[in-house]
């Protein structure tokens, strides 16, 4: 009556059950107090090392404008301009930025002195300290981040709709009908 | 470590029995420690705030007012802020007070003078009659002796005409060790509470001081909050 059930047959458990699985919690961190000493959040590093993340380290200084079409990982200093355009920027937590920032998603762990442009996301961490304003359509600020300025936030605007193909619509040609159809087509008649 | 109720400092109550409830507790072995405590400053407590609820009609319509909030910073500050449509504008004065170690106290007449004078040379700098309101929280406590007058004449340069400011004041009864606290706002009505950085109470201001300090204001509502905490809400 009852079909044995195979082992390939077992129907699939999104949730097993902790004892099938144990998974230790995931730890939480408290938020430390202003008068603590602040400590500096390490970013897991080969999370940024992928292929197209560039790299500035900790000991690199730049004056001037820095701009880019990939991902960049900013562990230095900068003093100027930063400009990725549609890429995203992560300050580390030895990142000094004496500059104005435009990208797309943008990660503080360090001190930002200047406005920050976050055309999608913009992220201050525990360790962040910002100086500036901020202009992005989404914001997450980690508890004992410190900022000073002005944030807006602008809705994202609605993405455009496909164009669908659509087929020119031939009005029929007007036909005068027999008792004298519209002064128009009267007009061309005569 | 304190056992009480938030602003319970002066509590002259025994420090094991507060309540009936904490009674029961100890009787069974339980702990009067608050939350915030155990989870090193990281939790929260939730309170009804009628101070609030009224300067949020202030700054429900129209959008985009620039609305100043002068404590810490607080992500959920600025979500409901900006979830009104509104400019959120962050700037935490206690903080850049205590960091900036200025001499206010024991030094010369004009040493203070001069330190107020950097100290509003850096912070508040903004145009005359920017803000349409402006969230003090309880600053005013705990900010030093001499930069209280000389900031709130800041904030109410900087405030619009019929700009609302809200300002919370702790009474006599919290005692000299009233403990710093964070306000996040949860929603229109309620705030949470999260112990903040060590500042010290500096003074307990009376109805009357209060008076006096926003005496330019137009109007001022005094509403007696929880936790031994005055609300006061001031249309510039």
């Amino acid at each position: 009556m009852w079909k044995a059930r195979r082992e390939d047959e077992k129907p699939s458990t999104p949730n097993p059950s902790p004892n099938q699985n144990p998974q230790p919690p995931a730890p939480v961190v408290p938020a430390p107090a202003s008068n603590q000493p602040r400590t500096v959040e390490t970013p897991r590093m080969d999370t940024y090392r992928a292929v197209d993340v560039a790299h500035i380290g900790k000991s690199v200084i730049i004056k001037g404008e820095l701009s880019g079409s990939e991902d960049l990982y900013l562990d230095g200093e900068v003093e100027g301009n930063i400009d990725l355009h549609n890429h995203n920027l992560v300050i580390g937590p030895n990142g000094r930025v004496r500059a104005n920032v435009f990208a797309k998603d943008v990660v503080i762990h360090g001190k930002v002195d200047g406005n920050v442009n976050g055309v999608e996301k913009v992220e201050l961490k525990k360790s962040a300290l910002l100086n500036g304003d901020i202009n992005t359509q989404r914001i997450v600020i980690e508890d004992g981040a410190f900022f000073k300025g002005a944030i807006d936030i602008h809705k994202a605007e609605p993405k455009p709709e496909p164009v669908r193909a659509v087929t020119p619509v031939v009005a029929p040609p007007p036909v005068a009908s027999a008792t004298g159809g519209s002064a128009a087509a009267a007009t061309e008649k005569k | 470590m304190r056992t009480g109720t938030p602003g319970c400092a002066g509590s002259q109550l025994p420090s094991l029995v507060r309540s009936p409830l904490d009674f029961f507790r100890n009787l069974f072995g339980g702990s009067t420690e608050p939350p915030f405590e155990s989870a090193a400053g990281a939790a929260r407590i939730a309170r009804r705030s009628t101070g609030f609820n009224q300067f949020t009609r202030y700054i429900l319509r129209p959008d985009g007012q620039k609305v100043l909030d002068l404590g810490a910073t607080s992500s959920s500050n600025i979500l409901f802020i900006t979830g009104l449509g509104h400019k959120a504008y962050n700037e935490d004065v206690l903080k850049a007070a205590n960091e900036k170690r200025l001499v206010f106290a024991g030094g010369e007449e004009g040493s203070a003078a001069e330190a107020v004078e950097r100290f509003l040379a850096e912070e508040l700098q903004y145009e005359p009659e920017s803000f349409d309101a402006v969230l003090m929280w309880d600053v005013c406590d705990y900010l030093p002796e001499p930069l209280v007058k000389p900031v709130v004449q800041r904030i109410y340069r900087i405030t619009k005409p019929q700009g609302a400011l809200l300002a919370f004041f702790h009474t006599r009864a919290a005692g000299a060790e009233a403990p710093y606290y964070r306000y996040h706002i949860k929603n229109e009505e309620t705030l949470e509470l999260q112990r903040g950085p060590e500042f010290q109470l500096q003074r307990v201001f009376q109805n009357r001081h209060v008076e006096n300090l926003f005496r330019e204001y137009r109007s001022i509502k005094f509403f007696l909050g929880k936790e031994n905490i005055r609300e006061v809400l001031l249309v510039r």
